[in-house]
């Protein structure tokens, strides 16, 4: 473990960086900051990107373990993310939330939290990218790994609530850090040191995400959008990326070093009015091409298990599907389980429940609509540059509602900035798992933090969304391998939950008590 | 058992009118008094991780605020009058919960003062005062 020491002289490279990177405040500065970071991003992605080949497809190992995670959970838990879907409902609703309980963090406040951390680019230009080159079939596969990745967040929320820390000040915290090194030294003596390490590993990966698809690739495609509104590489701004990064980063440095609570505040009431917009949009599109919406769903279907002129075929678009599902809704990744630790529960079971909305709202809402609206205006286009994802639906909405772009640059913009805000907490909790917290450990990370957003945007997409992934769909590894071991308590947990829910031994309130 | 009058107090003027009213109605009546203040909060709120790791504490640091300046010195002052008075300190809508709290104490009548504190929030979204007209369960009486 690094020692407290490191610290100081850690600041000391951050600000001479820091100093470098302003000196050099030219034209240049994005091609070198590029540079500089591309063989180490590709060196991680490919890594964490091992593949095998399967029908000559090159299927990374990773896709495999999430999704064979999600199948198997979604089995051991007898399809509990369609039994307690309803239930889940019930629970948002606030139907068993016990009036003297109000004022601590309910169920739907856990889960808004959570979702405005996981709606956002992906969303929008993951699925760009997936139509694009997985074809309309790809849709089908990313509502099925939404579907299944419900399962996914069902355990790995129960599990951040179970074992989270409760603080004598008040404050919680929770996580796969927690569950990971708790939950495993309680299954046996032999596992502690497992989950010790599994926990670290988590924690440092985390910290990766952090820095990778939860900053650089929220950075790198807001900036994108932002160019292709204001002209195009005819933009003043379009090889000014270092200066979009620096104002997002003064931003971003208000709300998590200045405190400046306001800022966030602002930012995650506007976050969801912009969700809605963008999904009654996406709704309103579709109905205008009501025509095309059955061809549309007839090529997500048969472009699924019939994909002629796509590379790698039927596995070449199940990939692509799968992949832009897991990036956009995190499902075994593990991050989601921090934010859901807040709730005021004793049941930690019914976070679990809540938590099958996030995948869904995610992936088979908002996904599926950024996806029919690219295939009924026909913009999806296999030949498309595959790093212009926000570009590309930018495109398939403004083909309907021209100055829509401009809602969208906006929405873009605010969606990476609450992502980044949540993924900034989600990664400081991982931090200071590794360091212990000190306001110099702090610190540190939050300065780290500020400078990936500048390199962010200074980096063309391709390397910063390879990077990004490989970090992300690096804390699958540690996480799914710890929840397996987990899965028997989780059951318990379940079980004893869901036979008070069936003998109706569960106590509703106000309303909800009256309806009975 | 002796009939219930529940108040609605938010520490405004107004309110402390509302107030000496059933005060001084509860000590000729023999009503028991249940003061209530409501702290403004939604359980369908956005909020940053940050807030809701903070939020129990700050919680407990609200209802602990609460008591000490508005509810506890009241009930005190009641008491010393000889009013049977009692405090209750909730989050939530205002509106609901003092009709929530209504039906919890079986309360036979309401009291509140005609505005609250924050006079712009009641011209944009209609005062806790006209709300509860229309919600109640029970009479209420608005204080000028």
């Amino acid at each position: 473990m690094l020692k407290r020491n490191h610290g100081p002289r850690l600041a000391l490279a951050i600000v001479l960086l820091g100093t470098a990177l302003t000196a050099h405040a030219e034209n240049g500065i994005d091609q070198r900051i590029d540079q500089a970071i591309r063989p180490v991003a590709d060196a991680v992605a490919g890594f964490i990107f091992s593949s095998f080949t399967l029908a000559g497809v090159q299927v990374p190992f990773v896709l495999v373990w999430l999704l064979l995670a999600a199948t198997i959970f979604t089995v051991y838990f007898k399809f509990i993310n369609l039994r307690a879907f309803r239930h889940g409902f019930q629970l948002v609703r606030g139907d068993y939330s016990d009036p003297l309980a109000a004022g601590e963090v309910t169920h739907f406040q856990a889960l808004a939290t959570a979702l405005s951390g996981t709606v956002g680019l992906g969303n929008i230009a993951g699925v760009a990218v997936a139509v694009s080159l997985g074809g309309p079939g790809a849709t089908f596969w990313m509502i099925l790994a939404g579907l299944l990745g419900m399962s996914s967040k069902f355990v790995e929320c129960t599990l951040g609530v179970k074992y989270r820390n409760e603080y004598t000040d008040g404050t919680v915290s929770g996580g796969p850090m927690y569950y990971l090194s708790k939950g495993l030294a309680e299954r046996g003596p032999g596992l502690a040191k497992l989950g010790r390490v599994l926990a670290v590993l988590f924690a440092i990966f985390c910290v990766g995400g952090s820095f990778g698809g939860g900053n650089m690739f929220q950075a790198n495609q807001s900036f994108k959008q932002v160019v292709a509104v204001t002209g195009g590489d005819a933009s003043w701004l379009a090889d000014k990326g270092w200066l979009f990064g620096a104002v997002i980063a003064v931003l971003v440095g208000l709300v998590i070093i200045g405190g400046i609570q306001g800022i966030a505040r602002v930012t995650s009431k506007i976050v969801p009015l912009m969700g809605v917009i963008y999904v009654s949009a996406g709704l309103a599109i579709i109905g205008l091409h009501l025509p095309d919406l059955p061809g549309a769903f007839v090529a997500i279907v048969t472009g699924a298990f019939n994909a002629q002129g796509i590379a790698g075929g039927v596995v070449g678009v199940l990939i692509q599907g799968f992949k832009r599902a897991a990036f956009s809704n995190e499902a075994g990744i593990g991050s989601a389980a921090i934010a859901h630790s807040a709730v005021r529960t004793n049941r930690p079971v019914t976070e679990g429940f809540v938590a099958l909305y996030e995948p869904f709202v995610d992936t088979v809402v908002v996904c599926t609509i950024t996806a029919l609206v690219i295939v009924v205006t026909g913009s999806w286009d296999p030949s498309i540059d595959p790093s212009q994802g926000v570009a590309l639906t930018s495109a398939a909405f403004e083909s309907t509602i021209s100055w829509f772009p401009w809602v969208l640059t906006v929405a873009v913009v605010l969606f990476a900035f609450s992502t980044m805000i949540s993924w900034s907490y989600y990664g400081l909790k991982a931090w200071t798992y590794l360091f212990g917290e000190s306001l110099i450990t702090d610190a540190v990370y939050k300065i780290l933090f500020l400078l990936f957003v500048i390199v962010g945007s200074s980096m063309q997409l391709g390397s910063v969304i390879d990077f990004s992934d490989a970090m992300i769909f690096a804390m699958a590894f540690p996480n799914v391998l710890g929840i397996y071991f987990l899965l028997p308590t989780v059951k318990q947990e379940l079980d004893e939950y869901w036979a008070d829910y069936k003998a109706g031994r569960l106590r509703k309130f106000g309303r909800a008590a009256r309806r009975g | 058992m002796s009939k219930v009058l529940l108040v609605g107090i938010d520490g405004s003027e107004c309110s402390d009118r509302a107030l000496n009213y059933a005060a001084d109605w509860a000590a000729a009546s023999g009503h028991r008094l249940i003061l209530s203040y409501v702290i403004e909060w939604s359980p369908f709120s956005f909020n940053t991780p940050q807030e809701n790791e903070e939020r129990h504490m700050r919680r407990e640091a609200e209802l602990e605020r609460a008591h000490r300046e508005i509810i506890d010195p009241v009930v005190e002052a009641l008491r010393e009058r000889g009013v049977h008075a009692e405090g209750v300190i909730r989050h939530g809508h205002a509106a609901e919960t003092l009709c929530q709290l209504a039906e919890e104490f079986e309360a036979s009548h309401i009291v509140i003062g005609k505005t609250g504190s924050s006079r712009i929030r009641a011209q944009l979204f209609g005062s806790v005062a006209m709300s509860m007209v229309q919600m109640s369960p029970q009479p209420v009486t608005v204080v000028p």
